[in-house]
């Protein structure tokens, strides 16, 4: 099992459905809230290159952006 | 080829996929994304039957309510050309997307609009690197930072009062002598000691390294640099409207439409906020999606 992390705000709204695109499949992941977690955010713009949300890592893929198509490919979905 | 292709999943896309299923056309909707810039809206208190929603939430019910009929959903597609196809059988429409092409009998056009860009050196380059046009979704990641808002209307007032409550101080840069928008947020922000309003005050380029680390401004002729870390832009919106050189547009390129949702080309209806209709609104633009089916639908009838 590939492991997840999400990166996002509590007011964006691709987040929401980035998560709950992930709830709706069983795909567990780790969820890090970038306004509060400065160290989070800073982890997320070094790997990313950007501060845009949400932002999902597979293993160590990192996709910007409510993808779904790249996750799906990714996960195999 | 189906009845009718739906383009835009915003709230003038969404009630005319209602509309079309209970009228039970064989429809599809192809989007970009689902809510467009309804989805971005922080506070929604103007749509009856909800006191308060945010704009995510509407969007939520909206799809919900769409997902009650068996409804194909082309999202995270977008519409590259359509063209007219005329054959002796009658004529009908081709959409092309990536994906590829679909063909209906008729179009209803919802695809709304997206926001102005400042077009400065520097935006392209910075954007997502410090550069937002979406205080409501990007806005907590410039916690304890310095940020700039561009614009002076209600939009760029809510993106203030947002980012208020998060970052360290909030330049307001205005190209306006005075600021516009409801009295009610403009007492707010020029009451707030962490905001400083710049009017008359033109962006000329936006800096930085990685990540956005400055933007020079000009006010009657003199250049001021200002150290920030984030710029939300919020100089209001343009239609999406680019590749629809099928039928007519005004002077804004908002797609003409006439009181029953027509376009200049019969069988390619239009509605919500990508049309020369003033009003844009969620409310607005959900009533005008539920007319242009009627239409589309008496259209359809026409042809049989």
């Amino acid at each position: 099992m590939a492991n997840i992390k999400v990166f996002s705000t509590p007011t964006c709204p691709y987040c929401v459905r980035l998560k709950n695109y992930l709830n709706e499949k069983n795909i567990p992941f780790e969820h890090i809230d970038v306004a509060g977690d400065q160290a989070g955010l800073q982890y997320m713009i070094t790997v990313s290159g950007q501060m845009g949300v949400p932002v999902i890592m597979i293993d160590d893929y990192v996709i910007v952006g409510f993808d779904k198509d790249k996750i799906d490919a990714k996960l195999g979905l | 080829m189906v009845e009718l292709i739906i383009i835009g999943a915003g709230p003038a896309g969404i009630t005319a996929g209602v509309y079309a299923a209970r009228k039970k056309i064989n429809f599809l909707i192809i989007s970009e994304d689902i809510g467009g810039q309804t989805a971005l809206s922080a506070d929604v208190e103007n749509y009856t039957g909800y006191q308060f929603i945010t704009g995510s939430e509407l969007v939520a019910k909206f799809e919900e309510h769409l997902k009650q009929f068996s409804v194909e959903l082309k999202v995270n597609e977008s519409v590259k050309r359509i063209t007219k196809i005329s054959a002796i059988t009658g004529t009908h429409f081709k959409v092309e997307t990536a994906k590829g092409p679909y063909e209906a009998k008729s179009v209803i056009i919802a695809s709304g609009r997206r926001p102005r860009w400042l077009s400065v050196k520097g935006e392209e380059g910075f954007r997502n690197k410090g550069v937002s046009y979406c205080a409501t979704c990007d806005g907590p990641v410039f916690s304890g930072k310095v940020v700039a808002v561009i614009g002076g209307g209600n939009s760029a007032l809510d993106a203030t009062l947002q980012m208020i409550k998060i970052a360290s101080k909030v330049y307001l840069i205005n190209i306006n002598p005075k600021l516009a928008g409801d009295p009610v947020m403009r007492d707010k922000v020029e009451s707030s000691a962490m905001v400083e309003v710049i009017n008359n005050a033109a962006t000329k380029e936006i800096s930085g390294d990685k990540f956005v680390s400055g933007i020079k401004i000009e006010q009657a002729g003199v250049e001021r640099k200002i150290d920030l870390q984030g710029i939300f832009v919020e100089i209001g919106s343009v239609p999406n409207s680019g590749i629809m050189d099928i039928v007519k547009k005004n002077e804004s390129a908002e797609i003409i439409v006439d009181n029953l949702n027509r376009t200049s080309e019969p069988g390619i209806f239009a509605a919500g906020d990508v049309t020369d209709i003033p009003e844009k609104q969620i409310i607005v633009a959900a009533g005008e999606g539920a007319k242009a089916v009627l239409g589309a639908s008496r259209y359809l009838s026409s042809l049989k």
